[in-house]
């Protein structure tokens, strides 16, 4: 068993999901050899099969799915041919797996350290004592706090950066050959998301564990793996050892992907405020999330609002919209005081303000057609009815990049970048002079991302509008705003001219936060912990 | 690979878009699929039916047409013999699919807009409204309702009109309680606060926005309900506060011909005559069930 014997060796394998009564190909004939003690990074868009493959490689296909052809060799026996049991005798033994979710993974009525353990205990592999021991050495490694005492804790007594953590232990925990890493951080927060990935680094170097990582974020990956395997529409584009993959990647597509972040905006004539609110204190019940925020937006601008969760970010889009009355504070629109109240505001107050949310697949009514969800603004607002309501509907779509085909479709037959564009059109609809984006592009992959922000920029710019951007990503901010607002737990903490927030001297928070965004640099994991260490 | 494949734009990026069914194909693929028990239930339902709507045209007598000879046995001029009063038991029959799930019917419809209408309403308020009706009815629910219901009927009289209100009312809290927890889930949904913001009345947010969502756990539910108001009407015209004679009714007629039972070891036919009501009533509740069952299962996802 030396470092570099073939572990993982997966030769032409293909993976076929059924739905709509039919037989779809998923993972169209992909291999992948990943010796002892490496990492392999899997990166693509949603649908490009990469968390099929990951899952394949532990022998596992998700219901609804099958193995039609091609060999998984682990160590010499082929996963794809086993029966059910005894691949069970593999996982959670010599191969282990990371889920997205850490909070819908775990079993909330048991504590911790039982989770971690019970696949070690069960196997046989420690007896209880050794393993609950070796589990606290594990919570110890991955720097979770107090890691004595941790275990006994239930899961939701942690918070979700740590139970992320935990659940790295869980998988480290029976010491596996290999450990699939399914989107471990990406509900994150970067500031947390930092801690998690220098943790899961440190354990799979100590233990010389070989790893699959799976994301769509490519300077998290950059971070964590030795090869870079890239996939589009269940097929290989190419895969090259991280540094070159990065610093030369060869394949089109995987230019495209490098050159996302190459966003920028033009800067813009200084207009008067829009928008503005004045020291507005809010709550929820009993606990107060806004504490004196004073926000201006100048009229055609784009004002970002960024910080982690709970920082309040949300809770002022709330205000604004009207659906949470502050306690005390004003907000002016155009010159005038709005009315704190929703149900106060006039129709024509409510149509200058528009929203458009995080998820586009709650925001939409799954019970209604394109057409219903983007004009009935147009008739609530404007009185259009019949011809005149159908063809504004298809100039929408026009403006929106999408065509009139897309008029008769439900939500759930469009892609998440398409939803999203829908929710857009149906925000313009309603001719607004203001649009709140609340995170509208944190749930989409950075191609379609990419997408969206040109659109949101150009309507900017053919409409005269504003926008109040609300996100935790400060690649996005970076890319499309003109000022930022940086709020920390219900404060804003900085406000200015981009170019001022993003230069140095920077408040403590606005530092940290700044710091923590992943870079595409192999080595500024490394280099950041050196820094933060040495401080 | 070359450029133009890799050029992002929106109109192609994947989605799962299913084919484009007429709603008749749609339906014909769902009963293809369909288990035999559904088959059987929709049958049955579909032959309830026919003969509730048909019955003046089916049923060689009158309803309540009355022959000289009373108790007559099966076969001759009356096929399932005449009851305590010479009426001919066939004719009956046919006549009280009509009365008793007609009724049935009527009395889960009214049910359905008392309760759903209000279940929603206490969703989307969510404040003193949810209180004052959730607790009103917690109340109605902790009285035995068949118990109520005789109760209000001796009070109010048993005619056709308070039967089938007294029972909808007192069926509307368990739909009520139904439609406002499936409801809670969907109102706090984007898109009911998108349309709160847009500005849109409570009752274009019920109709368009919530009930289109929560609909197949209500549809299943009245089939349920309907199961359980009608057997509520048999057991109350069993007790003889139900539908009032001479209207031909499943639950009288079993009363009426209950003592037929006993005759049972001289004459097998006559003893049965009770129990063809009874039968029919069972039929139709586990026809309903079946139905409900597959509808249940295959809207709430679960396969296999």
């Amino acid at each position: 068993m030396s470092k570099n014997d073939i572990l993982l060796d997966i030769k032409n394998l293909k993976i076929e999901g059924f739905s709509d009564e039919k037989w779809h190909p998923i993972v169209k004939g992909v291999d992948l050899t990943l010796r002892r003690g490496q990492i392999m990074g899997l990166i693509g868009e949603s649908g490009a099969g990469k968390s099929t493959l990951g899952l394949a490689a532990m022998g596992y296909t998700q219901p609804g799915c099958r193995i039609t052809s091609g060999e998984i060799m682990f160590d010499g026996v082929d996963l794809a041919k086993l029966s059910e049991g005894k691949k069970r005798e593999y996982w959670g033994n010599r191969i282990t797996y990371v889920a997205q979710s850490a909070a819908a993974s775990f079993n909330p009525a048991h504590r911790l350290i039982d989770q971690t353990t019970a696949s070690t205990i069960r196997f046989g592999i420690k007896p209880e004592t050794e393993a609950k021991a070796d589990a606290v050495t594990l919570y110890d490694a991955l720097n979770l706090p107090n890691p004595n005492m941790i275990g006994n804790r239930y899961p939701h007594q942690v918070s979700g950066g740590q139970l992320q953590r935990v659940m790295t232990a869980m998988a480290m925990s029976p010491r596996p050959d290999l450990i699939v890493f399914d989107e471990p951080t990406t509900a994150l927060d970067v500031t947390t998301q930092v801690e998690v990935l220098t943790a899961m680094r440190k354990v799979v170097e100590e233990f010389n564990t070989a790893a699959i990582y799976i994301t769509h974020d490519l300077a998290v990956v950059a971070q964590m793996a030795d090869f870079i395997k890239v996939l589009r529409h269940g097929n290989e584009v190419e895969e090259a050892p991280t540094r070159d993959m990065l610093s030369a990647p060869k394949e089109d597509y995987t230019k495209s992907l490098w050159s996302v972040r190459a966003l920028e905006k033009d800067p813009i004539k200084e207009q008067a405020p829009i928008l503005e609110i004045k020291n507005i204190d809010a709550s929820y019940s009993k606990v107060k999330v806004l504490n004196d925020v004073n926000i201006s937006v100048p009229r055609g601008s784009t004002v970002a609002v960024v910080g982690e969760s709970g920082s309040g970010k949300s809770t002022t889009a709330r205000v604004i919209t009207g659906l949470l009355p502050p306690m005390t504070g004003s907000i002016e629109f155009d010159g005038s005081t709005l009315p704190n109240k929703l149900e106060d505001r006039t129709k024509e107050q409510k149509r200058r303000i528009q929203m458009i949310y995080q998820m586009a697949d709650t925001a939409m009514n799954p019970r209604q057609t394109v057409r219903e969800i983007i004009g009935r603004p147009l008739e609530f607002y404007l009185g259009l009815s019949g011809a005149a309501r159908e063809k504004r509907v298809v100039e929408l779509l026009k403006m929106i990049e999408l065509d009139e085909r897309f008029i008769d479709r439900l939500p759930s037959e469009l892609s998440g970048g398409q939803k999203q564009r829908i929710c857009i059109a149906r925000a313009l609809a309603a001719e607004p002079d203001f649009i709140i984006c609340d995170e509208v592009t944190s749930a989409l992959d950075q191609i379609v991302q990419e997408g969206i922000l040109k659109l949101l920029m150009r309507l900017q710019k053919e409409l005269n509008l504003t926008y109040l951007f609300i996100t935790h990503d400060i690649s996005t901010v970076k890319a499309i705003s003109d000022q930022v607002v940086v709020m920390n737990l219900g404060q804003v903490v900085e406000q200015g001219k981009k170019d001022d927030v993003f230069s140095p001297p920077h408040p403590e928070y606005t530092e940290l936060l700044l710091s923590s965004v992943p870079e595409m640099d192999p080595d500024w994991l490394t280099n950041l912990n050196k820094v933060r260490q040495a401080s | 690979m070359s450029q133009e494949q890799t050029a992002y734009s929106a109109t192609d990026e994947v989605t799962s878009f299913l084919d484009k069914r007429t709603a008749w194909s749609r339906t014909k693929i769902l009963l293809r699929k369909s288990p035999a028990t559904a088959r059987f239930g929709m049958i049955v339902i579909a032959i309830y039916i026919f003969v509730a709507i048909f019955a003046p045209w089916i049923a060689p007598y009158g309803e309540a047409e009355v022959f000289a000879q009373p108790y007559a046995p099966w076969g001759g001029e009356h096929l399932l013999g005449t009851d305590q009063i010479g009426r001919d038991i066939y004719s009956r029959m046919i006549y009280g699919a009509r009365n008793t799930v007609g009724i049935a019917l009527v009395t889960t419809i009214l049910a359905f807009v008392i309760g759903g209408g209000l279940g929603l309403a206490a969703a989307i308020n969510r404040s003193w409204l949810d209180q004052l009706l959730s607790r009103g009815v917690d109340v109605l629910m902790a009285i035995p309702s068949l118990i109520f219901a005789l109760v209000l009927l001796s009070i109010f009289g048993s005619s056709a009109i308070n039967l089938i209100l007294i029972i909808a009312i007192l069926d509307s809290t368990r739909v009520f309680r139904l439609t406002r927890s499936v409801a809670v889930n969907v109102v706090v949904m984007d898109y009911v606060e998108a349309a709160r913001l847009r500005g849109e009345g409570l009752g274009w947010i019920m109709r368009r926005e919530i009930l289109p969502n929560i609909l197949p756990p209500l549809v299943a539910e009245f089939g349920l309900r309907f199961c359980f108001v009608f057997l509520t009407i048999a057991a109350l015209s069993f007790l003889g506060v139900g539908i009032q004679p001479p209207t031909a009714d499943w639950g009288s007629m079993v009363r009426e011909n209950a003592s037929l039972i006993q005759f049972a070891q001289y004459d097998l036919k006559a003893g049965l005559t009770p129990l063809l009501p009874a039968s029919a009533i069972a039929l139709l509740t586990v026809a309903v069930n079946f139905v409900v069952d597959w509808f249940l299962h295959h809207t709430s996802g679960i396969k296999d």
